[in-house]
């Protein structure tokens, strides 16, 4: 049977903004990121964070959902200009949003608040690049619009696997 | 790819079902809006009441409501319920020339785009694309 939220339950959720990521939300970002992927990579979190964080000047932005004091998710996109003939358009490379605050609408605040970004600096576009075989995923961003593009991703595999 | 008249029928039926969340549906309802007998239909929605994705109700004022999860279930779990989306052969099948070798690894990345599309487009996301007019 669907899901019915309560008023109360509804009620007791702080209410979730959506900022830029700070230095000092590092530690949860690297936290969530090891509950969901399983790898906790500090070092990688911080060099994101130098590039996407402090030096985006616009284009390159990381964004983090917090409730309360809590952050709850995250999102990283940027602007690329003239890759494979394309215009500037917003890519989207990273998102996740802790799995107790799924379902809530979390996603779609990040989103819309990147595509507002995007819209700034009159990018038109968004894109993302995604698992096919991560259906959780494809059907948020499904969700929000996103239709198959003009651009079809092709790989070689040029060695053994790791 | 085509989709069989069944499975056509059973995904309309669903997206008319899940616009009108806990409200009974008559089958003669849904089989006049596209064309189709009630007793051609019955037999499709007996099949998603056995899927657990929706539940019919007998007697006067009775149809059918549709009990699953609209953000969860997506296009391919409602075409699998009708249609065997399997690969084929693989393309490895040591019995086959390198042509064959070759147009099964080309149409098992096909089947995996679809299946990949398919499965991730959700039926609150239908409506959202197709709002019930």
């Amino acid at each position: 049977m669907p899901r019915r939220r309560t008023p109360e339950s509804k009620a007791e959720a702080p209410a979730v903004q959506v900022r830029a990521a700070r230095r000092a939300d590092l530690p949860e970002v690297i936290a969530l990121d090891a509950t969901v992927t399983g790898l906790h990579k500090a070092d990688y979190w911080q060099r994101v964070y130098r590039r996407y964080g402090v030096a985006g000047q616009g284009m390159r932005h990381f964004l983090v959902a917090v409730a309360g004091a809590r952050v709850v998710g995250f999102m990283i996109g940027e602007v690329r200009d003239w890759e494979f003939g394309s215009p500037p358009c917003g890519w989207v490379f990273a998102i996740d949003v802790d799995p107790r605050a799924r379902q809530k609408g979390v996603g779609s605040q990040l989103l819309g608040a990147m595509r507002e970004r995007f819209e700034r600096v009159g990018v038109r576009t968004l894109r993302t690049m995604l698992a096919s075989d991560n259906p959780l995923i494809l059907s948020f961003f499904r969700s929000q619009g996103l239709r198959a593009g003009r651009l079809i991703p092709l790989e070689l595999d040029i060695g053994p696997p790791p | 790819m085509k989709l069989q008249k069944n499975t056509q029928l059973a995904l309309y039926s669903v997206l008319e079902f899940a616009a009108r969340p806990g409200e009974l549906v008559s089958a003669a309802e849904v089989a006049g809006k596209y064309g189709e007998s009630a007793h051609h239909l019955a037999k499709v929605l007996s099949d998603l009441t056995r899927a657990g994705i929706v539940e019919s109700v007998r007697g006067v004022g009775g149809g059918y409501r549709f009990v699953a999860n609209a953000r969860r279930l997506t296009l391919l779990d409602v075409i699998r319920v009708f249609e065997d989306l399997d690969a084929g052969p693989a393309a490895t099948d040591t019995g086959a020339t390198p042509a064959e070798r070759a147009l099964r690894q080309v149409l098992a990345e096909i089947d995996q785009m679809t299946g990949a599309t398919l499965g991730s487009i959700t039926i609150a996301t239908m409506l959202r694309m197709a709002p019930p007019a």
